[in-house]
């Protein structure tokens, strides 16, 4: 059993982590708190004095607010409904016997190693520009008219952008959950008669529901803060301004720290409510 | 008979599965095409795809134009060194937690764990001006802090659960014959070690590279790595269609390599031991 000299020794080891962890989060998020509560313009004025609540009741009521939060809800809905239906019918066909099947599964898996600036802007450029993009090519030749994909179909534009990398990452997860399923039980559910439909309904599914909940809120975590996609393609016009990118140009463009600190505020526990789930599930793994 | 079949259904589930694995991996083959093209064979319709002149000079135009050898060395720096340091860091806490738990060790990686899920435009200002009244925006140096801090939590649930599985009774045994901490340290446990440190760096490598929001951020001209440099294609430069797809291709090539290597330590890293 571990000595007590041990347990202060393994204190000492833990230390440098969580203090520099606990710096990271803390002294940030009280900054953020205290400009929340002020009206804070650094390039007019500076700081110009504690106005309460005042301005997470302008964030909210500002009209730029709903929409964001309806950008917001469509992109990470969008996205995760691409991903999780997809992935789990790109694992299981990656799962199946095949010819060169490791080759496969590195085309599968490539696009999450892509720098997401790349991505966007291949995307945007080479794929979507209506006169010169690969899709104006194909529209043409099947004597369609060109799409100005990023700004007539912006979220669906978006929404593919950002599918494209994380549907690898939801396969990779949801095949390695089903490499680890009991064959056996399968072959008996076969045996005894079991559509394919009923086995991956009845056993499958069940199966993958765990690694199905935890691709959902890794990734609900990450889309939320979705920033480089929107950032080098619309700039947020088009109504693809995520509750991100609205923090991000109050802070930074328009200058308004207070303003964007009291959505900072509100994009943080958003987070969090998903963030707790995500942890217990995470926990219960812990002790397991 | 039913050998038959499956050898049937096996030719059938490879051209299905090639085909969607062609089509997701089309837009990279693109791009790689893309940069041996010229400008108009770049942009030409019907677009060419094999049958062209190839050519390198976009790699010789991306690099004399923008310089592009020092964002890449950026990257590389920002990258290797908010591993290396954070891997510092993280092993000899991951390393008391995996061997000497306590009750609140649980506590404790759950916790660290809730400041990855911290959404950085929450806390955009505070470490902007932080940056600026330290005198770090735009430097190498705080872009590598930045990127320690926010991998951090990862490193540490990376590298517990690969400590974890390190069985305890050797660790015992090596008491017993009367090693010291030390000993213990570098004789029994680094060795068994290694395998799953190099993992965690190799992975956290790939995170840092294409982490795109500080960097774009944080950054101007001096310390942009290579995703703040293909952010600024994002202007009319970006409608030469070659010399983007070369220089996106210089930026992606190194962490594709890396992240085929690194297949099975994504699942553990990304979902912190829950799916293995």
């Amino acid at each position: 059993m571990a000595t007590q000299h041990s347990r202060s020794a393994a204190r000492l080891m833990m230390a440098p982590a969580v203090i520099l962890l606990l710096g990271w989060m803390l002294v940030p998020l009280i900054m953020t708190l205290y400009f929340s509560f002020k009206k804070y313009l650094p390039l007019r004025g500076g700081d110009l004095g504690w106005v309460g609540f005042d301005n997470y009741a302008r964030f909210v009521s500002s009209s730029s607010f709903w929409p964001s939060v309806q950008a917001t809800l469509l992109i990470v809905g969008g996205v995760l409904l691409i991903t999780l239906v997809l992935g789990v019918l790109l694992a299981l066909l990656l799962d199946q016997p095949m010819w060169g099947q490791g080759v496969v599964r590195i085309l599968f898996i490539a696009p999450f190693f892509i720098m997401p600036t790349v991505s966007a802007l291949v995307w945007k450029n080479m794929f979507m520009d209506p006169v010169n993009g690969l899709f104006a090519h194909l529209w043409k030749a099947f004597g369609a008219q060109p799409v100005e994909w990023l700004s007539e179909a912006s979220l669906p534009s978006i929404i593919l952008i950002i599918s494209w990398r994380w549907l690898p990452f939801a396969t990779l997860i949801l095949l390695t959950a089903i490499q680890s399923l009991d064959s056996e039980q399968l072959e008996a559910a076969e045996m005894d008669g079991a559509s394919p439909l009923a086995r991956f309904g009845h056993i499958i599914l069940p199966h993958l529901s765990r690694a199905i909940t935890v691709v959902l809120l890794i990734q609900t975590i990450f889309l939320l803060s979705v920033f480089a996609e929107i950032f080098v393609t619309t700039q947020g016009s088009f109504g693809t301004r995520t509750l991100t990118y609205l923090i991000y140009q109050r802070v930074l463009e328009s200058q308004n720290v207070g303003l964007g600190s009291a959505g900072g505020v509100f994009a943080i526990i958003l987070a969090n409510i998903v963030a707790i789930f995500l942890m217990r599930i995470v926990g219960k793994n812990l002790d397991a | 008979m039913a050998r038959e079949i499956t050898q049937k259904r096996k030719i059938v589930n490879t051209l299905v599965a090639w085909t969607i694995g062609f089509l997701i991996f089309f837009p990279i083959l693109w791009t790689v095409l893309t940069s041996f093209k010229t400008e108009a064979q770049a942009i030409s319709d019907p677009p060419v795809f094999l049958f062209f002149d190839w050519t390198l000079e976009n790699y010789a135009i991306v690099q004399e134009r923008s310089d592009y050898a020092r964002f890449l060395w950026n990257s590389v720096i920002i990258a290797v060194g908010s591993t290396v340091l954070g891997t510092i860091i993280s092993v000899p806490a991951a390393w008391s937690m995996a061997f000497v738990p306590s009750k609140k060790t649980k506590d404790i990686l759950l916790w660290m764990l809730s400041t990855k899920m911290l959404p950085a435009v929450g806390v955009l200002y505070p470490i902007y001006l932080i940056f600026i009244e330290l005198g770090l925006l735009d430097t190498k140096v705080g872009l590598v802090a930045v990127m320690t801090l926010i991998n951090l939590p990862i490193i540490v649930w990376m590298l517990y659960t690969y400590f974890r599985e390190i069985p305890g009774e050797i660790l015992e045994a090596a008491r017993m014959d009367g090693a010291t901490l030390r000993d213990e340290i570098i004789h029994v446990l680094t060795p068994m070690a290694i395998p799953g440190i190099a993992s965690t760096v190799l992975l956290n490598i790939i995170l840092a590279w294409n982490e795109a929001f500080w960097t774009l951020n944080l950054t101007a001209a001096k310390a942009a790595p290579l995703t703040a440099f293909i952010a600024s294609y994002s202007s009319p430069e970006g409608l030469f269609y070659a010399k983007l797809s070369a220089a996106s291709t210089m930026a992606i090539a190194p962490i594709l390599i890396l992240g085929w290597f690194s297949q099975k330590q994504l699942v553990r890293g990304l979902t912190f031991g829950a799916v293995k």
